[in-house]
């Protein structure tokens, strides 16, 4: 087996997992605060990919010429813009059931989901749509002949997953909103007893998980220029299951289980057979929460007295 | 009499007035169910689908419509789902009262809903489902406006091996019915020429990530690819091949035949060197060449399966008009004797259902990102 195969196929499952990571960091934190999936997430990464494209026509129509400007301000807008779809679906399809037993906003959840893609596709068309590809180009290590490479966008994914993931767990470590949030994972009435407002703290993961799927969504359109309003509900699968897989709830377990998964399904599909490439990552699945029903970074649940 | 009892008996009498009002109104009009893709990833298709039957109802009823009553069309989207397709099937026989039907688009949905049609005597064309099993089951009243895999795949084979001179050729699919169908039949006649495939594999429906089965493509030194499925996945999967530095020629079927695969690689500089099989021209030939005129001064271009949809309700209503009924049997019968004079020329069926003629030429995308036939 030649090397450089070896090290592409990590190449192309590291970028598959960075993408992985971020929108299961959504899934992991909304289990985390309120012990619910939250299964309108994917399509949160698929609007996000909407308005990337929407975005960059609009500001390079607008005569805008530096297209690192243009992906950082796209990238801002999207995450405001995603970031306010988190907060309206928070407050339209799960506070008004929060307290209610746990079926209920599953299954408002699932309904948000089809609201949030029929939506799309009735507004957008059902077709699919595309973003012109913008930076083209690789950093490629080797020979003509054999090389490993990785393209500006993958490397950009990769970056800007790990600088997303560094701020984030800034967040949630030092500052008073993370602070708030740990308080409300660990107990909500009684961080709502100390003083902690509850209801903007759970408004506010969502609208973090929101803003962390937008980072996704507007990679992915860069990376693979094309987009229609269904492609949240595989990515929502696969993520969904990086969460699981790295321990529901944790955060670094999210982007472990996110970077597991992509390599897993890469390197599965390089050297055995792409046909059975999603039977054996979820067999990894099954796999884990057999022998750690919490995930691979997650701790067991503790019964709170 | 009773009073009572009369007032009673007039309430029948009214009630029957009344369904036999409505049972006239409903046979004013003759229904034909037209199911496709309108939704999901494969729209575009339901939208040519839709294109063509419409403007083929709009200009048959234009000319007094058939046995003096007019066409109404009735959709039913199957999203290219089996599962939706089936009660797609069960809602336009029981609820819409159609006598034929031109659908389904994705053979995995021909398939199943045809059981449904054949039980309620319906007669159905589908005007692109290509796989071989859609006609070899012995459905006797299910035609097809379009050839078949193991045409096409001969063709696409042919041209890989003679034209291309590939030797190292990697076949891959979308695990569907109609994807694997077709690499399925590329690869036999690749076989009986001697040749076996380097790589052969399935990708997932609905992915975009294909770059490790790129690199796999990349290490086993294929020098052509071909691929069985839509344009959906082919797009970003002919992407994928060229920036991981894959210049070989891309192969593939009527799945990328539309202008959306071009979107889907993410722009024209990614579709060079990309070919595919599909049947003639449509919009060259003769017999089409004022309907062509009339849908572009309307603003849409008749691409892909637009004139295959329209032909299909073509042969419907002359097989309703020739048999004078609707009964399906009978019109598959008409159908099979007398053939059917559509926009894309004179078109004559075999005992299965299958054209008589099948013309599957190459394509080739050029680099301004549109397709044109291969001479």
């Amino acid at each position: 087996m030649d090397g450089y195969v070896i090290a592409q196929q990590l190449v192309n499952g590291l970028v598959l997992g960075a993408i992985y990571g971020l929108i299961a960091v959504g899934y992991t934190m909304v289990y985390g605060i309120i012990g619910m999936i939250n299964f309108a997430h994917g399509e949160i990464y698929m609007i996000s990919a909407y308005l990337t494209a929407i975005f960059l026509a609009v500001l390079l129509s607008f005569g805008l010429n530096s297209v690192a400007l243009a992906l950082l301000l796209t990238l801002i807008l999207a995450i405001v813009f995603t970031g306010l779809y988190g907060y309206v679906i928070e407050r339209i399809a799960y506070r008004p059931l929060r307290g209610s037993n746990r079926l209920a906003p599953l299954i408002s959840a699932i309904g948000m989901s089809l609201v949030l893609q029929n939506y799309v596709r009735l507004s957008q068309g059902s077709r699919n749509q595309g973003a012109p590809a913008l930076i083209e180009g690789a950093f490629r290590f080797g020979s003509d002949e054999h090389f490993v490479q990785i393209t500006y966008i993958q490397s950009l994914i990769v970056i800007v997953s790990l600088i997303s993931m560094g701020v984030l767990t800034w967040i949630i470590q030092r500052t008073a909103l993370g602070r708030a949030c740990r308080a409300t994972q660990q107990d909500i009435t009684m961080a709502q007893l100390l003083g902690v407002n509850t209801d903007r703290t759970i408004s506010l993961v969502f609208v973090i998980g929101a803003a962390m799927a937008a980072v996704a969504g507007v990679l992915v359109t860069l990376n693979y220029g094309s987009f229609d309003f269904h492609i949240g509900f595989v990515t929502g699968i696969k993520a969904f299951t990086a969460a699981v897989l790295g321990g529901i709830g944790s955060l670094p377990g999210a982007m472990l289980g996110g970077l597991v998964l992509g390599l897993c399904e890469s390197l599965f599909s390089g050297f055995v057979n792409t046909d059975y490439k999603d039977v054996f990552a979820f067999s990894i699945l099954v796999l884990v929460l057999i022998f750690r029903p919490s995930g691979l970074l997650g701790r067991p649940a503790v019964e709170k007295v | 009499m009773h009073p009572s009892s009369r007032a009673f008996l007039s309430l029948v009498a009214g009630a029957t007035a009344l369904f036999a009002a409505h049972a006239a109104s409903a046979a004013e009009t003759i229904k034909i169910g037209v199911a496709g893709p309108f939704s999901g990833a494969y729209a575009a298709f339901g939208e040519q689908q839709w294109r063509g039957a419409e403007q083929a109802a709009k200009d048959i009823n234009a000319a007094g419509g058939v046995m003096g009553k007019m066409i109404e069309l009735a959709k039913g989207d199957d999203a290219c789902e089996p599962k939706q397709a089936v009660a797609v099937a069960n809602r336009l026989v029981d609820n819409d009262g159609i006598v034929a039907v031109a659908g389904h688009f994705c053979s995995s949905s021909t398939m199943p809903s045809s059981e449904v049609y054949a039980d309620a005597g319906v007669l159905q064309m589908t005007h692109g489902s290509t796989n071989p099993q859609v006609t070899d089951r012995g459905i006797p009243t299910i035609f097809r406006m379009c050839g078949r895999d193991d045409q096409q795949g001969v063709v696409g084979a042919e041209f890989v091996i003679n034209t291309l001179k590939a030797k190292n050729i990697a076949v891959l699919h979308d695990k569907t019915v109609y994807g694997k169908g077709l690499a399925d039949a590329m690869m036999a006649h690749m076989k009986s020429l001697g040749l076996q495939p380097v790589l052969y594999e399935g990708l997932t429906q609905g992915e975009k990530d294909f770059n490790a089965l790129v690199t796999k493509v990349k290490a086993a030194k294929s020098d052509a690819v071909y691929f069985g499925g839509l344009h959906a996945e082919a797009g970003p999967l002919v992407r994928q091949m060229r920036e991981q530095g894959i210049d070989a020629p891309f192969v593939s079927g009527d799945g990328i035949v539309s202008e959306e695969f071009v979107l889907a690689a993410g722009g024209p500089q990614y579709v060079k060197n990309v070919f595919m099989t599909f049947g003639a021209d449509p919009r060259r030939i003769a017999a089409g060449k004022a309907l062509v005129e009339k849908f572009r001064a309307a603003g849409y271009e008749p691409e892909g399966y637009t004139l295959y949809s329209y032909a299909v309700i073509q042969s419907i209503t002359q097989a309703i008009a020739g048999t004078k009924t609707t009964d399906a049997d009978k019109l598959a019968k008409w159908l099979k004797t007398h053939g059917a004079q559509t926009v894309m020329g004179p078109k004559s069926w075999d005992a299965k259902g299958d054209l008589k003629v099948s013309d599957y030429v190459m394509y080739k995308w050029n680099d301004d990102g549109k397709y044109e036939q291969m001479d």
